[in-house]
This record gives structure tokens, C-alpha cells and sequence, in this order.
């Protein structure tokens, strides 16, 4: 790690958006990661998609559990709430976030050991229950913090950085999202800004659980030869089927796209992600077609990135349960706790 | 674009922006340094290497190094560079074993150098320690010129005048004072010297003749007025004084006048502020010693009552900016009181001494026609340098055409072409510690920049020689020197070891990186994470990259130098690695290459 701080000082062209702030106002720490760390570029992401979409960071609840990608939501929004949760426990604390606090824009930070291994029963239920937050899988195949063991999500067939053979098959976090009704599931690589900003826009401005697996690679145990999930190994076996292009309910869509391979979807709040690059025989709101063409893809050994699943009619938890669309926590309280003799009243609907 | 090629000197010489400003080219970064570190003597002859004068330059330098400091297009001040080379010079100790001597054994060459100024004097200084016999003619009693009788000495004190000109004296220089050259071509016809430097310097002050001109004897020209007062001819001037002019010779004229009691000081400008030729400083100084400068005159005529010069009547304009130039219309005319005018509109050349039939040429404004690059001119082995070749100019620039010149006369008197150029060479060094440390301060301190301190009016206008400027103290040295970017450790990429991870791209302060798809340069610079505006500023562009293909592009313009790409780095691909530029002196060998013709950069 370094012993300097990131100087404050900035370029003369530094813009600001339209609540006032620069982009290093959504900074946060320096970083105590590896040199090199696919998660450190996720964090300036999200560091660009936040300072894009102009949102104020004491709104946002940054929300995470142990492992090296839980430490990141210390490296950015320095201002935003934080939640650096048990292992594998975010989920929880996530749902109850929200449920406090609909008003809160929440981002949930894990990895493959938090998110597959001790925390897959968390994660599992709170895609179901649709909970209003963007979840961000910073997915490396290794447990980096522990020196560099099979994680979960390593692929069979791959060898650690001794040239040990993993034998054991990999959960994809995609596939599962998508088999357990998730309303938004998308795969990135934290070397392609490019693609990853727009899906993080996209996914803060969904209306549920936004599911983003970003391929991470740990440059200190996983990015070797035999490695499946390093920088080489994505470029080479990344290919994105569909491209996201998120536009704010304020702009003007400007750019031109080729017809027929185009699909809009428009969120909650009016803003559109435009699908490109979308093939005839793929709808990226088909959850059936989006799953078998990511197989078929895997079985090519092809990783499939890009926005693949998208629900256009999502219900988040919070209106599932028909909660007033006020954040609870602000409630004035005879509202919360009408007294004992509505109690009454409501036990004797059971009699 | 192609690959940047950084084994090209200038390329990373150009980075180190206050070195590449500077003519001499002196090391900034590095006595900056060693001044952090208290190594004063270790500073002062890393500057005595290129600019010869610390001590003096560190008071009088016109500083192109400062408007050039990186420093400046991040935090609005430069560093203080030539303060700090003042600090170096004030805090040394005996320093004298270490400047170059005469070997006992001559080589039987001798130099003859007209004029005892800067240039002349570092033809010397460079010409004697290989063994050559030097002379100097000198019209005045002391050397130095204009920075002797020009620069009156509450800037520049007498004491760091003698003794930095008796370093290069005390080499065995042989000084023929008060023996103006009163003909070049006796002094060829003599046939003692093998060749003549000519560094006569820019003495004749410009005229004014406007109706009124020769009807006082209280109109004055500027550059003779401060020699009269240096040699203490002059001591008093009237109490309400006109300098027309606003040059840094007419600040010193004000600054001047203040000392021999003038109460009311005005220095008339013909335009606006923007184009004032003094440097900012100099302005900021005369106006703290409560001279008023008015804008917007131009004058007519002298005004007299009763054979008394009583002021001076002026054109005044009304100015105003119209497409980045100056428009300005006549508004009438104004007389302002007086009793003193100093004329200080600038210098001529004058060379009434070199006949015009002996082969040398002269051309435009009858100056001589000298080569740029070996300052001969078209007499053999007659050479020109400071403000005699091309006219006037600041110190340091004569200082550099005075080692040009040396380099040149060695060649001359060698027998080797002059224009056979010695080749720099360059020396990169890693200042890689450890995992995360450098040799070197690589933090970013945002101080601001020191003020220097002055003494009281009163103590200043009492006479003279007191010295206005008290040098920095301990604590703004040690807050000056770490504001300096390090230019000179440049950010070293090998494209071979790079992952394309964007670690570095992340970590920069200043989004000096990015790594794209290749393209032209104009094209390029628009699609960099930071827009890259400063034309004047390269580009660093890798070769593909060994995953994508893509380049690495850096735009140098802002660079803090912190060293966070190299230590966000992996795979060592970046590296901040010390840059040292070895020009050549006279007598050098020179580095073994073929030279460089390409442009900088790519």
C-alpha cells in the first residue's frame, strides 16, 4: 500500500455535475489493496457512475460484508453510510436498509467467498424477494484474503497459482440470479470501463435487485496461465452480447443505433438503458432464451457480458409488501404504531 | 501516432520544464534537492555548472524557468526557483577548492574578450581551466558590466558581484582595466591572440528627441544615469521625477530616484498593464515604494517656464481590447508637473569601434552578422556573444551564448570545425526504494508559494546599497523546496510489462492517463480522460499493448510526478526513473551517437 495519500489536487478541467460535485468528491480512501486489483477499478466505476447520475452521497448506503471486495466500499463516496456487515450477512442488513429506508440509493459490495460460499443462502433470498438495491459481485475465483484457494466461482478445470487442478464445478452467479427470478442480471469485467460504468447506472437506477457479476481479477493469486479469471483469459474469452447504454430521464438519447438489434427499456424513474448488439435469436427480457444462451456461450468456453436479463415490469420488495412509498423511518410515529386500540381491532379480525 | 521514442534527449528534457526554459539550462529539480537536504554547496555548483552567477542570478535573473513551472498550471504560483538559487549561493560555504582551475601548463592559445560582462566572463570561466590564456579589455575600472552599473545595488549587492567574477578572475584571467578597444582591427593586426570574443554589451541608452529635448540638464537617459549614479557622479535627482519607459531598466530608474530623495515618482507607460515589458515582480516591487504608474501616455513635448523644465506634456489614450488586441484612440492631451525626466525606452548596440572594412558584415540595424548556433561571425575567428550579438537580452542568456561561444573558440583554436557540436547524452536512473518508496519526496505539498521579505521603506530609501530583499528564512526554504513537482523523475513505461489492470489510470490525481485505441495526435488529444489543450505540452504514446493492442497515452502537462502510476503498478511497467541531461561544455567530449533530428515526441 502507499504511504502517500492521493493528492487532492486535480486537473484545471475537472467539471462538476449538477449537484456541484467533482468526480474526486466521490472519492474515498486510498486504496489498501494489491497493486493492481481488478476491485480497485470497479471502485473508480463506481466512483464515475455515481459523480454521472448526480446523486448526493448521503444518499447512498454502501453495504458489504469481509473479504478483499468488501473492503472497497471504504474507496469510495467517503460521505455515503456504510455497513461493513458479518461474513456473508449483507443481504440481511440490506434488506433491512431498504425496508428502514426506501429512500436510501443502496449498493451492496461482495465477492465470490461472500456472495457463493458462506453467504449463498443471504444472497439467494434477497434476489427473491426483489430488494431495491445493486449488487456488485466482484468475482475473482480466488479467496485472495486467505493466500489464493478455490473460491466457488473457479472454473473447473483451472489451476491455482501453484498448479493445483480445481476439480469441483463452478456456481455461476448469473445463471443463478436468473433461475431464482432476478430482475436485472448482468456480467462485466473490471478491465472495460466502458461497459461496466453504464451497467452501474443502470443497475442503481433499477427498481429491485440489480445483479452485476464483474469478472475481477486477484493480480496477486489469480493471474496466471492456467487461470480462467484473469486479465488475458477475460479479454480473450469475453464477449459481450449485448452493449447497455443508460440514459438519464433528463437526455436526449443522441446516439444512433443499427436497426433491428436494438431494444429499449425504459426504468421506474425514466431514465432508458438501450440494448444494442442484440442478436435475432436473443431477448434480453426473455429469462428462459437469456439463460440457454449464456450456457450455449459457456460451453463455447465464451463468457457472456453485457446487461443480459432485464425485467421491464420489476416489483421491489418494498411494494410487494404495499409499504407507503415514504421511507419508514420517517414516519411520524402515531402513523407507525396507531395505539392499542387499532391493535384491538386487528386481533379481532382473527377471532 | 508513433511510439513515443524517450531515448531522444529532448523528450524527457522538455518534461523538466523550468530546465528546458531555462537558456543555460541549469538542473532546477535537482538543486532544489539538494537544498532540501541542506547541501547548500552541492547546489550551488550543480547552478555554477550551467548559469555561472548563482548569487547574482538569484537576485536579478529575469526567471524564464518560473512562467514555465508546472508548478504554476496547477496552484498559480511557480515555484521560487530563483530565490532558492539565492539560497544556495547565501548559505554555502567556502566554496573555493571546487571551482575549476588553470592548469599550470598552458596550451598556448590565447583569447582576447572585449568587455568584462557575462558572456565574456564565462568564456573564461569555461576557456581557462583547459589551459587558455585569456585577456580581458575592459573600458570601466571594475568588471561586471551592466550587472555592475546598470543594476543599482539595493538588488544586487556589490559583495556577491566580486565575488563570483573573482572566481573566474582568480583562474588567472588577465583584466586590462579602463582599456576601451578602440579599434578591432589593430587588435587582429596584432596578431597575439588566436581569437577575439566580442561581448561588448548593449551601452548606448535610447534617444527621445521631442521639441524641449536639449533645453535641460534634468532630462536623462536611463542606463547612463544609473551608471553615473554607480560611479557617484549623480546624487540627488528633483523632487518630482518621470520616467518614460516601463522596462525593468525604468524600474530601476524609479527604485533609483526614491534613494536620492524624490518625492513624487511617476513611470508613464504607453499602453496597458498586458504589455508592459518589466516583469511582474519588478512592477510589484516599485509600485510597494509607492511609485505610481499611469498608463495610456505617449509623450509629446518637454514644458518649460521661464527656461525651467516644469513637466512634460502627454497624448492620452483611451484603451480597450478588441479581438486579443490593443485598440487605443486619442482622448487629448494632459501635462504632468516635473522636475527630473529619465528616458528608459531601451538599448542600442553601438560598435563604432569595429571597422567596416576589415571582412567582418554587418546586417539589419547595423548589427554584426553572427551564426546563431557558434556565435562566429564572418570574420574567422572573431565572436560575438551577449547582448553585442543580437542585442539585449536578460543575464542569463548571455551567460548561455558564452559557453556557446567557448565551445565554439575550443573548436576554432583545435583546428575542428565550429559547428562541430558536442552531443548531449542522457542518464535515466530508477528511484525505486522499496515496494512503495522513492528516493525522492514524491508527496504532493500544497503549500503556497513563500513571499519574500523586504525591509522597511525608510530603511531602504536612506540610501543606496541596502539590499531590499532579506532571502527567505529557514522555514520558508524548507516549505519552498517541497513544492517542486521533481519534473526531473520522469514516469517510465516498458509496453512489454503492462496488463492494461488500469490501476495507474485510476490512481492519477491529475487524469494524466488513458489507455485507447491509437490514432493522430490532433485526435488523439481529444479523447484522453483529461482533455490535453496545452499544445505546447507532449504526449507520451506506448506501442500496442500486448492484450488489446491499444496504446498507453500520457499527457505531461500537468504530472504531479507523485510516483501512484508506479506504485498502483503491478508489473513494474511504470517506474519513476531520474532524469540527467549531460550537455556538453567547451572541452567535453560529447556523447557518441549519431544526433537527433526528429522532432520531440513522436
Amino acid at each position: 500500500m502507499s504511504y502517500i495519500l492521493k493528492p487532492k489536487v486535480h486537473h484545471p478541467s475537472l467539471q462538476k455535475n449538477a449537484v456541484g460535485l467533482t468526480r474526486r468528491d466521490y472519492e474515498g480512501a486510498i486504496s489498501t489493496l494489491c497493486a493492481g486489483c481488478g476491485h480497485d477499478s470497479i471502485t473508480a466505476a463506481f466512483i464515475q457512475a455515481f459523480w454521472e447520475l448526480d446523486i448526493e452521497p448521503y444518499k447512498v448506503a454502501k453495504l458489504s460484508g469481509i473479504g478483499c471486495s468488501s473492503k472497497t466500499p471504504a474507496y469510495f463516496l467517503r460521505e455515503a453510510h456504510g455497513f461493513n456487515s458479518v461474513h456473508g450477512r449483507m443481504p440481511s442488513v440490506a434488506t433491512g436498509a431498504a425496508a428502514a429506508n426506501r429512500e436510501l440509493v443502496m449498493v451492496g459490495v461482495s465477492g465470490d467467498g461472500d456472495s457463493l460460499s458462506i453467504g449463498l443462502g443471504q444472497l439467494c433470498h434477497a434476489i427473491r424477494r426483489n430488494v431495491n438495491l445493486l449488487y456488485v459481485l466482484e468475482n475473482n475465483g480466488v479467496y485472495g484474503l486467505t493466500k489464493g484457494q478455490f473460491s466457488a466461482s473457479a472454473d473447473p478445470g483451472s489451476t491455482s497459482k501453484k498448479g493445483d487442478i480445481n476439480s469441483m464445478e463452478a456456481i455461476d452467479g448469473v445463471l443463478m440470479a436468473l433461475t431464482l427470478g432476478a430482475t436485472f442480471v448482468a456480467r462485466s469485467f473490471s478491465g472495460d470501463k466502458a461497459q461496466l460504468v453504464p451497467l452501474i447506472k443502470a443497475g442503481l437506477s433499477h427498481k429491485g435487485f440489480a445483479f452485476i457479476d464483474v469478472i475481477s481479477p486477484c493480480v496477486t493469486f489469480n493471474d496466471h496461465e492456467g487461470s480462467t479469471k484473469s486479465y488475458a483469459y477475460t479479454r480473450e474469452h469475453q464477449l459481450e452480447v449485448i452493449q447497455a447504454d443508460f440514459t438519464m430521464p433528463q437526455e436526449e438519447i443522441t446516439t444512433e443505433y443499427a436497426p433491428n438489434t436494438t431494444k429499449r427499456v425504459q426504468l421506474h424513474d425514466g431514465s432508458v438503458v438501450t440494448l444494442s448488439k442484440v442478436g435475432e435469436d436473443y431477448d434480453p427480457t426473455d429469462r428462459d432464451r437469456a439463460y440457454s444462451h449464456i450456457r450455449e456461450l459457456h460451453a463455447k468456453g465464451e463468457t457472456a457480458t453485457g446487461l443480459l436479463y432485464i425485467s421491464p415490469d420489476s416489483v421491489d420488495m418494498m411494494d410487494q409488501n404495499e409499504a407507503v412509498p415514504e421511507a419508514l423511518y420517517n414516519q411520524p410515529f402515531d402513523i407507525l404504531c396507531p395505539g392499542s386500540a387499532e391493535l384491538d381491532k386487528l386481533q379481532q379480525r382473527f377471532r | 501516432m508513433l511510439r513515443t521514442d524517450v531515448e531522444n534527449p529532448d523528450y524527457f528534457h522538455k518534461v523538466v520544464d523550468c530546465q528546458w526554459a531555462c537558456p543555460a539550462h541549469t538542473n532546477v529539480p535537482e538543486y532544489i534537492r539538494l537544498i532540501a537536504q541542506g547541501r547548500y554547496d552541492d547546489a550551488y555548483i550543480v547552478n555554477r555548472h550551467s548559469n555561472v552567477f548563482p548569487g547574482i542570478l538569484g537576485r536579478t535573473c529575469d526567471r524564464p524557468c518560473e512562467p514555465a513551472c508546472r508548478r504554476s498550471r496547477l496552484d498559480e504560483k511557480p515555484v521560487a526557483i530563483c530565490r532558492l538559487k539565492r539560497v544556495a549561493a547565501d548559505h554555502k560555504s567556502d566554496i573555493k577548492d571546487r571551482i575549476p582551475k588553470s592548469p599550470a601548463t598552458k596550451n598556448g592559445k590565447k583569447i582576447a574578450l572585449v568587455g568584462a560582462g557575462p558572456s565574456a566572463l564565462t568564456v573564461a570561466n569555461d576557456l581557462m581551466p583547459l589551459g587558455y590564456e585569456c585577456t580581458i579589455f575592459e573600458k570601466g575600472p571594475q568588471a561586471g558590466g551592466l550587472m555592475r552599473i546598470n543594476i543599482p545595488s539595493f538588488r544586487l549587492p556589490a559583495e556577491v558581484l566580486d565575488e563570483e567574477i573573482g572566481y573566474i578572475i582568480d583562474m588567472g584571467v588577465e583584466v586590462k582595466y579602463n582599456t576601451p578597444v578602440d579599434s578591432l582591427k589593430e587588435l587582429l593586426d596584432s596578431e597575439v591572440y588566436d581569437a577575439v570574443f566580442v561581448g561588448s554589451g548593449a551601452p548606448k541608452g535610447k534617444e527621445l528627441v521631442l521639441p524641449g529635448r536639449y533645453d535641460s540638464d534634468q532630462i536623462f537617459i536611463g542606463i547612463e544615469w544609473l551608471e553615473s549614479i554607480h560611479f557617484g557622479h549623480i546624487s540627488s535627482v528633483g523632487e518630482k521625477v518621470l520616467i518614460i519607459g516601463v522596462g525593468n531598466t525604468a524600474m530601476d530608474c524609479c527604485r533609483s530616484s526614491k534613494r536620492l530623495g524624490a518625492k513624487d515618482v511617476k513611470v508613464i507607460a504607453r499602453k496597458t498593464r498586458k504589455y508592459f515589458k518589466a516583469s511582474p515582480w519588478e512592477l510589484e516591487d516599485a509600485e510597494e515604494e509607492q511609485v505610481e504608474i499611469r498608463e495610456n501616455l505617449s509623450p509629446v513635448q518637454f514644458v518649460y517656464e521661464n527656461g525651467k523644465l516644469v513637466g512634460m506634456e502627454f497624448e492620452e489614450f483611451h484603451s480597450q481590447e478588441i479581438d486579443g488586441k490593443l485598440v487605443q484612440e486619442p482622448i487629448g492631451k494632459v501635462t504632468i508637473p516635473c522636475d527630473t525626466v529619465i528616458l528608459a525606452i531601451g538599448q542600442d548596440n553601438a560598435f563604432p569601434w569595429i571597422e567596416r572594412n576589415i571582412g567582418l558584415e554587418f546586417g539589419k540595424w547595423d548589427m554584426p552578422v553572427v551564426d546563431k548556433t557558434t556565435f562566429m561571425s564572418t570574420q574567422e575567428g572573431v565572436f560575438f556573444g551577449g547582448d553585442a550579438a543580437f542585442g539585449p537580452l536578460n543575464i542569463i542568456w548571455a551567460v548561455e551564448q558564452g559557453h556557446q561561444a567557448a565551445i565554439s573558440i575550443h573548436n576554432y583554436c583545435s583546428g575542428r570545425p565550429v559547428g562541430d557540436r558536442p552531443l548531449s547524452s542522457i542518464n535515466l536512473t530508477s528511484t525505486k526504494m522499496g515496494l512503495h518508496e522513492w528516493s525522492y519526496s514524491n508527496n504532493y505539498d500544497p503549500s503556497k508559494r513563500q513571499k519574500m521579505r523586504h525591509i522597511e521603506l525608510k530603511q531602504r530609501f536612506s540610501n543606496m546599497t541596502t539590499e531590499v530583499e532579506e532571502g527567505f528564512t529557514e522555514e520558508q526554504v524548507k516549505t519552498e523546496v517541497e513544492r517542486c513537482l521533481n519534473c526531473d523523475v520522469q514516469t517510465h513505461f516498458t509496453d512489454s510489462q503492462c496488463i492494461e489492470c488500469d490501476a495507474c489510470i485510476d490512481i492519477c490525481p491529475v487524469d494524466c492517463l488513458t489507455i485507447t485505441q491509437p490514432g493522430e495526435e490532433p485526435e488523439l488529444r481529444t479523447r484522453l480522460t483529461a482533455p490535453a489543450t496545452q499544445y505546447d505540452q507532449a504526449l507520451f504514446v506506448s506501442g500496442g499493448l500486448k492484450q488489446t493492442g491499444r496504446v498507453m497515452v500520457k499527457d505531461e502537462n500537468v504530472c504531479l510526478h507523485c510516483g501512484l502510476c508506479a506504485e498502483r503498478c503491478p508489473t513494474f511497467a511504470w517506474d519513476m526513473r531520474k532524469f540527467v541531461i549531460n550537455l556538453p561544455l567547451a572541452g567535453d567530449p560529447g556523447a557518441q551517437r549519431q544526433p537527433v533530428t526528429a522532432g520531440v515526441g513522436a
